[in-house]
Formats: structure tokens, sequence, C-alpha cells
């Protein structure tokens, strides 16, 4: 028997682990127990993921410009030769499946929380690496192996055609009764491994944050970047679960002969609803929470000032994560709620209106009289704040229960989503990648093709979505492949819109590739007094392990 | 920032078992879609879903053997320690909501339920020609419900007790008495093989199949699950009686036997959930089956 405790010195009894020699190549990537490069896979995963869901939207965009239906059957005739006109409106329900599933499980939320979480939050507290270095790598391949599950799911019948056309919500009957064949099987075991490396890693944030603060550093001194990760953590452990319960009574309902979601055997399928949106609202603040954080460390660093009211900032998201969870309904008005419940749950949604106008207010009050320099991720955070804000009214609207009975489920609430999500979270994602750039690469982008990014992203985006809210207060439903000719011209705009993003997004390709070879090599700190947090006192980028001796904060 | 580490955090060491493990993952859920759907990919799905069950055990036997190599080699100081616990509380918190999803599919069927009828494995809807209810009760009229008062309150008395011989053994650790150490162990794990005896026994005598209804699809998910658990638990238990033979564990370090009691503590409570509202509350006034 051995005394571990006792007998154990606090460090050095290995050497190996004092090494600072990088392992090999495939010991280093594929056997990884080093957050940054960890982080650094998420971030590739992330940018392929998202090139994959974009090139889905694309491809809607241009089914969608003109009224009738001109490509879909030639698509699914792809990888159906069989494929008729019944295969080619299922390949229309299969890519808006997968580009909402991909989006939200394998782009926003592996760059958020997997990508800049690890790379920035052992670095911003002081940490030399996460709590558990194993697990986290766990988290990122079984996210890869998800992503090889969902994208296997489009090549095996799901119904009427190949691949799984339920929707990214999967509800019932569609998706039970609905959807013969293993595709939607498929997509219910994605969403299960997706989700199980979700919670390892919302473990692993909270150990961290909780334990491994360098000496000095209080909760209430954690950078709000930290924070939104914590809080973020906490939302994933308790939300997840509870999808995986309802995906797998989908699971035993399709193939046990249960009847959990079948009114033929006494079942409701809204109670699938309820299970869903009691983990998907909570999943929606875990897509933008810690863009909050990205954009708070950017307003601070480019004002040159500390975030305006900082303990009003992070318990303003503690508080919108706490009343997150009890505010799902609201995407269920139209199931035929009492008016009793419907007003409970409008009240509540609009409650969330005052944590998150304390956030915008108090990133205008930062900038209120800093010395502001309008770099590529200071106008990535303002273009953040813009569309954040446009979405965040439209989600006022629609949080009446009494308007979203003629809104629900038109494009009104896809051009919401899509300013909260594809603009308010992918513009963070920007600013934060444009901000931590030199850090993690130790070399600068271009700010010219910076700039020329943001100012053609930002007029695509807006030219794409805006009029979509036209679309949908004239009745235009969501998911639909043709319509009828009175919504042709908001629809060719929207169209041309996302010519305008795709140009945008090639250059941030290209200002990547050029600053990877020919980009200047980055100061420690290249942001100056600004940048106050940790990460800007190591190298760009920083050792291997950092922070052996951990610092000490005042 | 060179030179040796000034931390008691444990920095470790590469591994390849989460890109095996998470590998096995996917051949055993591929797997088992290729088993559900044998029309489609042919009779071989079982072995492929095997050959990932496999996998992951192999993943978690040699993962959790590096970690307690890794203790026994010192790299567990008390900060690391205290990490191990985080995780465990908290995997045990998420534990937790996945129960409150299969708690909430009960608590909607049994509160707000349908005018069904259940006899002979299939299920009737008593909706009056007009649409209008005509008999709404649950359990479902036609039900006839294990009685909760014979062998469910027979076996949370099981796990009642299992949760005293746990604390027996982790007191006797504490003082340093490994032969009480090793007698709750043992009595611990014969009271969770009872245990999931009586309720193997409890299935095969069950008055209704698996699926079919509301209420036998909600009684057998939630407590198939639990039953799930207790065989998790029960195996982490054996784990920590070999390793007590093994003269693993001090009074002051054996993080491992934490957990293992923890995670039993979170069973015994789920049960006690699922007696008081499945089999006590949910069955109520319904007639009680002949065993």
């Amino acid at each position: 028997m051995t005394d571990i405790a006792a007998t154990a010195p606090a460090h050095g009894h290995d050497h190996a682990h004092d090494d600072h020699d990088t392992p090999g190549f495939f010991v280093r990537w594929f056997m990884s127990t080093n957050h940054k490069d960890i982080g650094s896979l998420y971030l590739i995963f992330a940018i392929i993921a998202g090139i994959v869901g974009g090139v889905l939207s694309g491809m809607m965009r241009l089914e969608l410009a003109e009224p009738g239906i001109q490509y879909l059957e030639g698509w699914a005739g792809i990888l159906d030769p069989a494929a008729t006109e019944v295969q080619g409106k299922h390949f229309w329900n299969v890519m808006i499946t997968a580009h909402g599933l991909i989006m939200v499980f394998f782009m926003v939320m592996p760059a958020m929380i997997g990508g800049f979480g690890n790379w920035f939050v052992p670095l911003m507290i002081g940490a030399p690496d996460m709590a558990f270095p194993r697990m986290n790598n766990i988290s990122f391949w079984l996210t890869s192996v998800a992503f090889v599950m969902l994208v296997g799911s489009m090549f095996v019948p799901g119904g009427s055609g190949l691949g799984a056309g339920t929707g990214w919500t999967v509800y019932a009957p569609l998706s039970t009764s609905g959807s013969a064949g293993p595709a939607v099987d498929m997509a219910i075991f994605s969403l299960h491994l997706a989700g199980a490396a979700s919670i390892l890693g919302a473990i692993n944030f909270i150990t961290t944050i909780f334990n491994m603060r360098a000496p000095g550093m209080t909760l209430h001194k954690m950078p709000l970047f930290v924070w939104s990760v914590l809080v973020t953590a906490f939302l994933l452990l308790l939300a997840l679960p509870v999808l995986a319960a309802a995906i797998t009574m989908l699971l035993t309902d399709r193939n046990f002969g249960t009847t959990f979601y079948d009114a033929a055997g006494g079942g409701d399928p809204v109670l699938y609803q309820h299970l869903f949106w009691f983990f998907g609202h909570p999943e929606v603040y875990i897509m933008i929470l810690p863009g909050f954080g990205i954009v708070s460390q950017v307003i601070s660093t480019f004002s040159r000032k500390p975030v305006f009211g900082y303990l009003g900032m992070a318990y303003a998201m503690v508080a919108i994560g706490v009343v997150g969870f009890i505010v799902w309904a609201h995407h269920m008005f139209t199931v035929g709620m009492s008016v009793n419940l419907k007003m409970y749950f409008t009240a509540a949604t609009m409650v969330i209106a005052v944590p998150t106008g304390i956030k915008i207010f108090s990133w205008i009050a930062t900038m209120w009289g800093g010395s502001m320099r309008f770099t590529t991720p200071m106008v990535w955070a303002l273009g953040f704040i813009f569309m954040f804000t446009v979405g965040g009214v439209t989600g006022v609207v629609l949080a009446n229960g009494g308007v979203d009975t003629a809104l629900h489920d038109t494009y009104y609430v896809v051009a919401h989503f899509h300013y909260v999500l594809s603009l308010g979270a992918v513009f963070s994602l920007f600013a934060g990648f444009y901000y931590w750039f030199p850090k993690m690469s130790g070399r600068m982008y271009s700010e010219f093709l910076g700039q020329l990014h943001f100012w053609i992203f930002f007029i695509g985006v807006n030219v794409l979505f805006f009029p979509q809210h036209f679309l949908g207060q004239q009745g235009m439903p969501r998911r639909y492949p043709d319509y009828p000719d009175a919504y042709a011209f908001w629809h060719l705009v929207s169209s041309w819109g996302y010519v305008i993003m795709g140009v945008g997004v090639l250059i941030f390709f290209a200002n990547i590739l050029w600053s990877l070879v020919a980009g200047k090599k980055a100061a420690d700190n290249p942001w100056g007094e600004g940048a106050t947090t940790l990460e800007w006192t190591l190298s760009s980028p920083p050792p291997y392990h950092q922070f052996n001796e951990l610092p000490r904060i005042a | 920032m060179a030179g040796a580490k000034q931390h008691d955090y444990h920095l470790v060491n590469p591994s390849v078992w989460p890109l095996i493990g998470s590998v096995a993952a996917l051949v055993m859920f591929f797997g088992l879609v290729m088993w559900m759907h044998e029309d489609y990919f042919g009779a071989s799905g079982k072995w492929v879903f095997g050959l990932g069950v496999m996998g992951v055990i192999a993943t978690f036997f040699s993962w959790w053997s590096d970690v307690i190599h890794e203790a026994h080699t010192g790299d567990h100081t008390p900060v690391v320690q205290l990490h191990l616990r985080y995780g465990m509380i908290l995997f045990i918190a998420s534990e937790v909501m996945f129960f409150v999803g299969w708690f909430w599919a009960w608590f909607d069927f049994s509160l707000f339920p349908v005018p069904i009828e259940y006899a002979d494995g299939a299920v009737t809807s008593l909706f009056g020609q007009d649409g209008a209810d005509t008999i709404t009760m649950w359990p479902p009229k036609g039900i006839e419900v294990i009685d909760a008062w014979s062998l469910p309150l027979l076996n949370t008395l099981i796990l009642l007790c299992s949760g005293t011989t746990i604390t027996w053994a982790h007191h006797s650790l504490i003082h340093g008495n490994r032969d009480g150490l090793k007698k709750g162990l043992w009595l611990t794990i014969i009271l969770g093989v009872i245990f999931s005896a009586i309720q193997a026994y409890e299935y095969s005598a069950a008055p209704w199949p698996f699926g079919g209804s509301n209420y036998s699809s909600a009684f057998f998910m939630a407590t198939g699950f639990h039953g799930f658990h207790v065989l998790v638990g029960t195996i982490f238990l054996i784990v920590c009686l070999v390793r007590t033979y093994k003269g693993h564990f001090t009074p002051k370090q054996h993080f491992g036997f934490e957990a293992a009691a923890w995670y039993w503590h979170f069973v015994d409570v789920v049960w006690l959930f699922l007696f008081i509202i499945i089999y006590v509350w949910g069955g109520w006034g319904a007639p009680v089956a002949a065993h």
C-alpha cells in the first residue's frame, strides 16, 4: 500500500513533465493534452464545419432566389440516381436540418467554447492548463465523430429520401413515424455524442475556473470572458442531459415500440417540444454568452478603459443564464397552451431584456469617453452590438404570445434568430478571432483585409437577413423551398446578400493565409495599454506550457 | 517562462485513449444503428456494435488504469484531488438532469392523462364520438400496477441498507480498518446484486410488455435507466473492492472509493424518487397485478 499524499513531493517527481520539447506530429495533434493545441484543433474543426454549413445555406439561397423549384431534384440525384420530385423536396428538408445542426453544434459551439474557451480561459486565469487535460481531448474527438455521424446520416434513407429531414428541432411525430430508415437514428446518436462531449467540456471548464485561478484572482477579478464561459458551462451541464433524455425517447419510440410521443399509445408529441426547448432555450444562450465575453474584452481593450459596471456585467450573464431556464415555452406558443401559461412565458421572456439591456448599455458606457481605436476586432465588436440589438428587439416582439401566434414559423423568426446568432454570435467570433489571432499564431493579420472583410460581410448579411423580416410579416413560412410570386423580390434580394457575404468570407480566408505566410511578427501585447488580461503578458504565441511559475494578481 | 514547474497542477502526458475511445463510441453507435436497421445494413450490425462496446470498455479500463497509476506516482496532489471531486459532483449533477427528463415524461402523462384503455397489450382510445373524453384516469384504464408495497418496498429497503453498508466501509477506511472496508464493500455489492436480481425478476413478471402504452414506456425507461446506473455503480464498487485487496486507498487519499460511494448514494436517491413517484403515487388507486 502506498501512501500517496504523504510521500509525493508537490512537483519534480517526473521530469518528462518539465520537458519543453513539443512532441511529434501524431502525438501532438492526435493525443494532445495541451489546451492550446486542443483549442486550435477546435478552431480548425469549426472552420471546416462552418464551410459545410455555409455551403448548405448557399444552396438554399440559390434555390430560393426565384419562385418555383429549380435545383432540388438534381441535387438529390447526385446521391440517389433514382431521385424524383419527392426525393428533391426531402433533400430540402435535409439541407435545413443539416445547416441548423452543423452551425449550432459543430460551428458556433466548438469555436466559442472549444476554441476560444480552451485557448484563453487558462491563460486569462493564470493557469498552466485545464483541470482535466486528457478529458479535454476526448471532448474534441467526440465532437469530431459526432460530426462524422451527422454527415454520414445524409447518405442513408430517412423517410422519403436520403438523410434526416426533420429540422434541427427533430420534432415528433415527423422524426418518429414520419421518418423511416436509419438517417434520423444516426442524427440522434450524433446529438448524443456531441452532447456527451459538451457535458465533459462543461465539467472541465467549471472545475478549471473554480480551482485553478492564479493566487489573488478572486471570482470578482476574473475577466468577463472567463465569467461568460463559466455561466455557459453551467447551462451546458444542466441543459444537455435533458436533451439526451428527450432524444433517447425518440429513439425508443422509433425502434422499440414505446409511445412517449405517440398519442395512439397515450403519449404526447408536445412533451417532446417541452423537453427539447428546456434544452433549446439555454442552448441559444450557450451560443451567445461567450460572445458577450469576447465583446467585453475587445471593447475594453480598444476603448482603453476597464469595462463599465464590471460586476453588473458579470451578474447580468448569471441572470441571463438563470432566467434562460424558465422561458422555454415561448418557442411553443402555438401548440395550444392556455392563456395563463402564455402570459407567464411572455412576461418571463421579456424579463431577459433587462440583463441584456444592462450589457448593451454597459458596452456603450465603456466606450463613452474612452480613447477608441477602430481596429478590426473593434469594428466587429461594434457590429455585434448593432446586430445583436436588432435581433434583440425583434426578440421582444416575438416574446409576446399574441404577436407570435401570427409570426410563429415565419421568416420573421428566421430573421430574428439569424440576427442574434448568424450575425451576433458570428460577429463576436470574428471579433475574437482577429483579437486573439496575433496571440495564437504569433503573426499580425492584415488590417486592410480585416476591415474589408468586416464591411463586405456587414453589408452582405444585412442585405441577406433584413428583407426576411418583410417576408415574415407578409406570411412567408420558414422551411419551404417554394413560394408564391409575391415573395419573389425580397427573396432575390436576400440571395444576393448571400453572395456579398460569401465574398466577405473569401476575404477572411485570404487574410488568414496571407497572415500566416507574410504577416508581421506579433509583439507580446500588440494592443497596448488597453489589453490588461494575462494572456498579453506571455509571448506570441505562448510557450508550450505557460505559467510554470504561477502569476500573482495584486 | 522556462524552468521547472513550480505548481501542484497535473500536466497530463499525451494519451491515445481519447481518440480510441471516441472512435469506439462512433463504431458502437453506428453498429447499433445497423443493428436496428438490418433490412438496410444486413445482419452484421450486432457484431459492429459489440466491437464498439469492447473498444469503449477497453478505453475505460486503460484510461482509468492510467489515472490510478498517476495517483500512485504522486500526480494527485491535494489540488488535483479537489479537481477530481469537483468533476465527480458535476458529473452527478448532469446525471440528475438526465433523470429529470424521464420524470418529466412521467409527470406529463400522469398529471395530464388522456382517455385511453389498455387491454391485452393494445391501447384503445376512449375519446367519445363527439371527441369529448369519456374516461380520463391515471394509470390508464385497464392497467394493473405492480404492488408498491411488495418487491419495490423490499428493494427500497435493500438500497437504503446498502447506503449504510457503504458508509460503514468508508468509516472503516478512514480509521484504517481495512477488514471493515472489505466487509462493507462486499455487503454493498451483494445488496446491489440482489437489487438488480429482484428488479430483473420484476421486469420478467411485469403485467405489460415494454412498449405500447405511455405507462409502460415511461415505467420501463425510467426504472430501466436507474437499473443501468445500479449496474454501473456495482461495477464501480467491485473495482474498489479489487483495489482494496491490491492494497490501494489510504485513510487520507481514496478518491476512487469516494467517487464510487457518491455515485452509489446518487443511485439510491434516484430510486427513492422512483419508488415514491412511479410505484406509490403513480400507481395509486389502480388495481394491483397478481404476482
